[in-house]
This record gives C-alpha cells, sequence and structure tokens, in this order.
C-alpha cells in the first residue's frame, strides 16, 4: 500500500503524463469544437485518477488535498477544460466522502472507485440568482423513494457524467435554506437540455443547461444539511481546487513567455534582450500565485479535520480571498505573458499562442462572480471575527 | 424573561431562519436551523444594537451564537460592563 507523498509522487507524474501525451494536444480541438475531453478523461479513468480523495478502505487512493491540487495544476498546464472537470469532480466527490456516512452511499464510493466514475453537480438553478445556498426545487419523498425536479442554468458535462450531485429543499415545506444534496446516479436521471455553451473559455466543459428530473431510492439523500456540506467541504476545496486550475494555466503562459525571450536571447548571447526583464518582473507575479495557493492548500489542510475550524468566519474569508486574487492574478499572468510574446501569442496559428490561455483565464473570475464572492466577505467583515 | 424576548426578537428579525424562532429550544442549534454565516453577522449587529453593547473579538465566534441560551450567556457578560 503506497503511503501519502508516494501517492502523491505518483499522481503527479501520471498527471504530467496525461496532460503532455493526451490532453495538451487534444486541448485545441476541445477547444475549437467546444467538446468534451474524452480522451482526457478516458486517461484519467485509466491511470484510476477518479478514487484519488475516496479513502484506502473504501477501495480509493486515499490522497490528500495537497496531492490532487498539483495534479489538477499539472493537468492545467496542458488543457484547462480537463483540468477544470476533474477539479469538479473531486470537489463533488469530497462532498461525498466527507458527508456521505451512509450505507448506501459508502456503498457507491466502493462503486466509484471500482468503476472510476465521473460525477457532476447542479447546486444553480434558475430563479435563484445565482446564490447556491438557496433552492427552489424540493425533493419529495414516499416509500422509501424520492423525487425531484430542477431547472438548472448549468450543469458542468451533465451528459457525460455518471451521477449528479444536485441541491435541493429538504422537502415540499422546507424554506429555500433548508437544503439536501441528492446523489443522483444515471439511471435515476433524466436529463433535457434547454441551453448550449458556446462560451469564450473552458468550452470543454460543456456546461449546458438541463431541466433535470430524478428518482430513485431515498437512501440518496445525504445526511448532512448542504448548509454544512457547504461551509465545511465544498466551499473551501472549490477555491483551493479552481485555483489550482489557474496555477495550471499560469504556468504554462511563463512558459511560452520563457520559450519566447530565450529565442530572443539566442540572437545575441551575453546581452539580455529587452523582453527578459519582463519576464523577471511577471515572475513575481506567478511566485505570488504559486505561493497563494500553496498556503490556501495548507491551511486548508490543517483545518481538514476540524469542523469548528472549517466553519469559521475567518476561514471563509480567507477562501473567499483565495479565489479572487488567483482570478485577477491569472489574468494579468496571462496578459503579460502575451506583451512579451507580442504577435506570436497574438496569432492563432503559432505555437507560442496565448488565445485559448487569455480565453480560459478570464473565466476565473466570472465562474462565481467575484462580485458576489467580495460581497460575502463584505458582510462578514462587517465585524471582527476572532479566529479558531 | 426580558432578556430572551429581546434575543428571540432580534433573531426573528436578522437570522433568517427555516422554522419560526418561538419554535426554537434554549438549547437548539441556530446555525441547523437555517442561520448563514451572512444573516449571523446581522445577529451580531442587531444584539449590539439592541443591548447596546459591542462583542469584543474573543466572543466573536459561531459558538457565541449558537443558541439563545450561550447568546444569553454573552449577553449577560457585557450587560453593564463598558464596551473594551
Amino acid at each position: 500500500m503506497a503511503s501519502g507523498p508516494e501517492v502523491a509522487a505518483e499522481l503527479a507524474r501520471k498527471a504530467q503524463r496525461i496532460g503532455v501525451e493526451v490532453a495538451g494536444p487534444a486541448a485545441d480541438d476541445v477547444d475549437r469544437l467546444a467538446r468534451f475531453p474524452s480522451e482526457a478523461v478516458d486517461a484519467l479513468r485509466a491511470e484510476g485518477f477518479m478514487d484519488a480523495l475516496v479513502p484506502t478502505e473504501l477501495g480509493g487512493k486515499g490522497a490528500s488535498v495537497d496531492a490532487v491540487a498539483g495534479a489538477v495544476s499539472a493537468l492545467g498546464r496542458h488543457c484547462a477544460s480537463t483540468a477544470m472537470i476533474y477539479a469538479m469532480h473531486l470537489m463533488q466527490l469530497a462532498c461525498l466522502v466527507r458527508h456521505g456516512r451512509s450505507a448506501a452511499h459508502r456503498d457507491y464510493l466502493h462503486e466509484l472507485s471500482a468503476g472510476q466514475l465521473l460525477l457532476a453537480s447542479a447546486t444553480t438553478e434558475i430563479g435563484v440568482g445565482g446564490d447556491i445556498r438557496t433552492s427552489l426545487c424540493a425533493v419529495e419523498r414516499s416509500d422509501g423513494h424520492f423525487r425531484l425536479e430542477k431547472q438548472a442554468p448549468v450543469i458542468s458535462y451533465g451528459e457525460q457524467a455518471d451521477a449528479v450531485l444536485v441541491t435541493a429543499r429538504r422537502n415540499p415545506d422546507s424554506a429555500p435554506n433548508d437544503q439536501v444534496l441528492v446523489l443522483c446516479r444515471r439511471e435515476d436521471l433524466k436529463l433535457e437540455p434547454v441551453s448550449g455553451w458556446d462560451t469564450l473559455g473552458f468550452r470543454g466543459t460543456c456546461s449546458l443547461g438541463f431541466r433535470l428530473t430524478a428518482e430513485g431510492e431515498e437512501s440518496a439523500v445525504l445526511d448532512d444539511p448542504f448548509a454544512q456540506i457547504s461551509s465545511r467541504t465544498m466551499l473551501p476545496i472549490s477555491h483551493v481546487l479552481w485555483s489550482s486550475v489557474w496555477l495550471g494555466i499560469a504556468a504554462a503562459a511563463i512558459e511560452k513567455a520563457g520559450r519566447f525571450v530565450r529565442g530572443e536571447a539566442r540572437k545575441q548571447p551575453g546581452t539580455a534582450p529587452p523582453s527578459a526583464l519582463r519576464l523577471a518582473e511577471l515572475m513575481l507575479e506567478h511566485q505570488q500565485l504559486k505561493d497563494l495557493v500553496a498556503a490556501g492548500v495548507r491551511e486548508y489542510e490543517a483545518r481538514y479535520d476540524n469542523p469548528e475550524a472549517l466553519m469559521a468566519m475567518n476561514f471563509a474569508v480567507r477562501m473567499n480571498s483565495l479565489k479572487v486574487s488567483a482570478s485577477r492574478l491569472v489574468v494579468d499572468i496571462v496578459t503579460g505573458a502575451l506583451t512579451i510574446c507580442g504577435m506570436a501569442g497574438y496569432r492563432h496559428d503559432s505555437p507560442l499562442s496565448l488565445g485559448r490561455l487569455l480565453r480560459d483565464a478570464h473565466g476565473a473570475a466570472l465562474m462565481v462572480n467575484n462580485d458576489r464572492i467580495l460581497a460575502n466577505n463584505a458582510q462578514m467583515l462587517l465585524v471582527p471575527w476572532d479566529d479558531v | 424573561m426580558e432578556i430572551d424576548d429581546s434575543i428571540r426578537s432580534v433573531l426573528a428579525e436578522f437570522a433568517k431562519l427555516a422554522v419560526d424562532v418561538s419554535t426554537l429550544s434554549d438549547d437548539d442549534d441556530i446555525f441547523d436551523a437555517g442561520m448563514t454565516s451572512h444573516a449571523s453577522v446581522n445577529v451580531v449587529l442587531g444584539l449590539e444594537e439592541a443591548f447596546d453593547i459591542e462583542f469584543p473579538q474573543r466572543m466573536l465566534r459561531r459558538s457565541t451564537f449558537e443558541s439563545v441560551s450561550a447568546i444569553r450567556g454573552a449577553v449577560m457578560e457585557l450587560v453593564g460592563s463598558p464596551a473594551p
């Protein structure tokens, strides 16, 4: 049985290989056609990535958040859509691992590990204005079964996922914020597309809108209220893993800028080209982003098994700050790389093209809008919360 | 009890619970009853205004506001004592 650091090293090595050999070569095609990166996701499945966060006693790899964040960044260097899909899968997986304590959910984790199943999520809903802590739809229960129907403005890779975790009100009489999370398996689901996904970036995530109906065993409903799942797990791990995707995008842009500068330098060895100074300057921001993400991962891991510390306001503020800062830095870094590469970066038909990276980077501030996150922080910071 | 009435009226106004405040027992978890982080800030501010107090930072933790009895303990400690 491999120990923690060995699992991390193995994930990093395999993610790197999949990035270079599979996800990277397909990335432009995935982007152009806005198609699901099936070859990359198949490769992740084949290498056993889908159960990374499942404890070993439930048949998984038992990897740390640090290890999966590293794998996400490594993939993000080559195909941001692939990295984002894997990151979103991991977010749902973490919720299931940490909050699905019933026998039915434990059994499902075995099944997921054995079959390398892909999880998606339906947390937003048409009519709630993007607030995931509010639901209109409700779980209806009878005779040990449940039924729910949700108008979902986006379900990333909904058509490719093996199961979708869906938020809904606990029952038809519940208040909008009295939510539960329901594991809806493919065979229990009906998804009717209501909108497409033709966007600037992250085109391979295929985040179509759907009318979702699900019916199944009542045991599919997770025990913990979504309020707890959200603050203890979904919110922090989302921000850590999204930031890891963006770190991968930034690293790819830096790599292209570096290649450009080296090319210039070769023309006149002995004299550093003007762009070298720009690159040195850009590395300041790259280092900020790397350190920011690393610190976020460390802080989350330090609190991972302490519910009180996970629910502390200051921690929520810092995870929110991580997301906003990282999403700004990635745009600055890719834009800086474009300045360095000039026309070679601006062209689509150049090996140093930065078009896809720039378009993907701009999604960072919008996918959960930074204004919403800053408004949450503004509210929480009205009083000086004690640290836990 | 007067303090309890004031606490419950602040909760009714700001906690945005999924249930009616009167159904909460003194020890029921208010967060479990649907108070979000967002709402809890308004409850803190509402309590400070209602009792003319200022919670010191050491008291500004979730646990201070998780039940009516926890809030009562914190308020009683501060009522009549000068703000830090």
